[in-house]
């Protein structure tokens, strides 16, 4: 018996890649038939349509969902919304994660950092649902923000914003700006995080380097420093990005009455009953990353990986 | 002679550890000049305060006879070869070389020609388009050259910059360095923790121990004559005799340090010495042309060497005793 086991151990030994798959067969299944095999499945319905006479789903394959899904005006602006918007929130979080990332990496001690990274994971370790109920109570008319501007005789600064066109709003609870504002918050740790470790690889002696042969800061920063976090950029905007594309709770609690793509997917699924078209719509945001990626790829993004 | 560089009293600490004390130095125009010391003596932070990459906590570094305390590297006129070659990761070779030149707007034409100039120069010609991932050490090594050679700087920093090659590697580039300060005709100022390799490049060596700067001489004198026990123990071998025990064994009024070259061993052949030593072999070691041998006589190590022709057998045993005889020109007195 221990010998058969013996026997069957080192036969183990001997051939890795049979060893390998023993231990990667489980996460495989879980991955290939649960994960991707549902998500497949599900997207396969957009090449179904329903019927608009009987309310059903009618299962033959044609194009008719997805013509439907680019021809509606309706769809078209919810679609550009959202893009748009996941491409701001990635660029504000970006700009705003960028230089705390940088600090991280190249001056604090390891002290330090530690308190920034608890500082950075702490929000994740509370509710999503809490954190942006608390924003929309932190940017409603009689929230926060606007009581600190009303003390610092500002709040006509605050209507100025507000009345700006497209961004604005009646509060900043309900608007563009405001969604912006909790977006950014929310997805910023998956922001730093990437940029930090980026950087975290750019040895000081590249930088000395770059000052040694005579660029300034400023130029050391574009030449040298900004390519090689590129790939920590990238990685982060693709956390942003497509998180920001598939969401539908912060346009549901702090946006206005305009729809978004996640909260498309929700409805047509669910009231509507028009899973092809739920199915259609999930189809943008995929179609949308692999563009993202490829083009962030053909630009050099990778490069420094 | 023209003053290339000037160090007056440079102090450095980080927190508590002193780390450059009351430094002194001067290096002229043209000279390759080390900086020698154990590791964590300072000369690396002293290098880099010449540099510009470090602030000196007080005192003044000149260069050419202007002072430039103060101003930032990338306003000084010199370069540096960093350990770890520090190449842009994401630039090829011919990128990383005209990297100084697109910063200095020099027109593409004039680039092109100089990168080709300069990569013929240092062998790399063939290899402009490689990414550094895709280089040897030496290679590497010779793109940190390149690109700092192309801003024909008045000084060149070379901060220990064979410590990654492999021995036949790092003597084969000794050379090569060599014969590019003699074709530049720049100061080279040479950090290194190889005495070896300090001995026989240099023109003069500091020599770094904790801080402060023991001895600043020409290998030759360093070698022949140190000024310190430190300095005789850290270059090449030698044998330290202390005040005390040269006063009872040998009638002499100063600790000195004796090279093992010219210890003889009696045993073999018979010649009148000023000091004589009764020892016993503690240690041999083979070292190829010669054997090492290391021997004791209560509180007196010695140490001295044995030549051994194909003919004669080796004679000598752990254990035996030895007389040992050296003459007084050859010791060299040292503050104890």
């Amino acid at each position: 018996m221990t010998s058969a086991l013996e026997d069957f151990s080192n036969y183990l030994y001997r051939n890795k890649h049979i060893l390998l798959l023993l231990f990667l067969l489980p996460p495989l299944l879980w991955l290939g038939i649960i994960y991707l095999g549902s998500l497949i499945v599900f997207l396969f319905h957009s090449f179904f349509y329903l019927d608009g006479f009987t309310g059903k789903v009618v299962y033959k394959i044609s194009l008719s969902t997805i013509i439907e899904l680019f021809s509606s005006p309706a769809n078209i602006d919810i679609l550009i919304r959202t893009v748009v918007l996941a491409s701001v929130v990635s660029l504000g979080a970006a700009i705003i994660g960028f230089p705390i990332a940088y600090y991280m990496a190249k001056y604090t001690t390891p002290k330090i950092k530690v308190f920034f990274y608890l500082a950075i994971m702490l929000p994740l370790w509370s509710s999503y649902l809490v954190r942006v109920y608390s924003w929309k109570l932190i940017l409603a008319k009689e929230g926060i923000i606007s009581w600190f501007l009303a003390k610092l005789h500002l709040t006509w600064l605050l209507e100025a914003i507000l009345a700006l066109p497209v961004i604005g709003g009646p509060s900043l609870s309900i608007s563009y700006l405001g969604m912006f504002l909790v977006f950014t918050y929310i997805w910023l740790p998956f922001m730093i995080l990437p940029i930090q470790a980026s950087l975290e690889r750019v040895p000081n002696s590249l930088i000395n380097a770059s000052y040694d042969l005579g660029a300034t800061k400023r130029q050391t920063f574009y030449k040298v420093i900004l390519p090689l976090a590129l790939p920590g950029i990238a990685a982060g905007s693709i956390f942003t990005f497509s998180l920001t594309l598939g969401d539908y709770i912060i346009p549901y609690i702090i946006g206005t009455s305009k729809f978004f793509i996640g909260q498309a997917v929700y409805t047509h699924q669910g009231t509507a009953g028009n899973i092809p078209l739920a199915a259609a719509f999930s189809l943008v945001p995929i179609a949308v990353m692999a563009v993202y990626i490829y083009f962030a790829k053909k630009l050099g993004a990778f490069n420094a990986l | 002679m023209i003053k290339a560089l000037e160090l007056k009293n440079i102090n450095k600490k980080f927190n508590e550890t002193v780390a450059l004390d009351k430094i002194h130095l001067e290096i002229n125009d043209g000279e390759f000049f080390s900086l020698l010391g154990p590791s964590g003596s300072g000369k690396t932070t002293c290098l880099k305060v010449i540099g510009g990459f470090e602030q000196p906590d007080s005192g003044n570094v000149s260069l050419f006879n202007e002072n430039v305390t103060d101003i930032p590297p990338f306003k000084r006129n010199v370069n540096t070869v960093f350990q770890d070659y520090a190449l842009f990761p994401h630039m090829n070779v011919e990128e990383n070389v005209c990297y100084s030149l697109k910063i200095k707007k020099i027109p593409k034409i004039e680039q092109e020609s100089q990168v080709e100039e300069i990569l013929s120069t240092v062998k790399l010609t063939g290899y402009e388009k490689r990414k550094p991932s895709e280089l040897s050490g030496g290679q590497r090594q010779r793109v940190a050259l390149a690109r700092s050679l192309i801003n024909k700087p008045k000084i060149l920093l070379l901060d220990e910059p064979l410590g990654a090659l492999d021995l036949k590697l790092r003597e084969q580039m000794q050379i090569e360095l060599k014969n590019l300060q003699r074709q530049f005709q720049i100061t080279f100022i040479y950090v290194t923790h190889d005495q070896q390799e300090a001995l026989s490049m240099s023109d003069r060596i500091a020599i770094f121990n904790d801080g402060k700067i023991e001895q600043v001489d020409t290998p030759d004198n360093i070698y022949k004559n140190p000024k310190t026990a430190f300095v005789a123990d850290f270059i090449g071998t030698t044998s330290l005799v202390s005040k005390q025990l040269a006063a009872k064994l040998f009638n002499y009024n100063s600790a000195f340090s004796i090279r093992p070259e010219n210890i003889k061993i009696n045993n073999e052949q018979d010649s009148k010495s000023e000091f004589n030593a009764k020892v016993v072999v503690t240690d041999i070691q083979f070292q190829g042309s010669y054997y090492k041998i290391l021997c004791k006589a209560n509180d007196l190590t010695l140490t001295t060497l044995h030549y051994v022709d194909k003919q004669k057998t080796f004679k000598i045993n752990l254990g035996d005793s030895l007389e040992l005889s050296w003459n007084k020109i050859d010791i060299t007195n040292i503050n104890d």
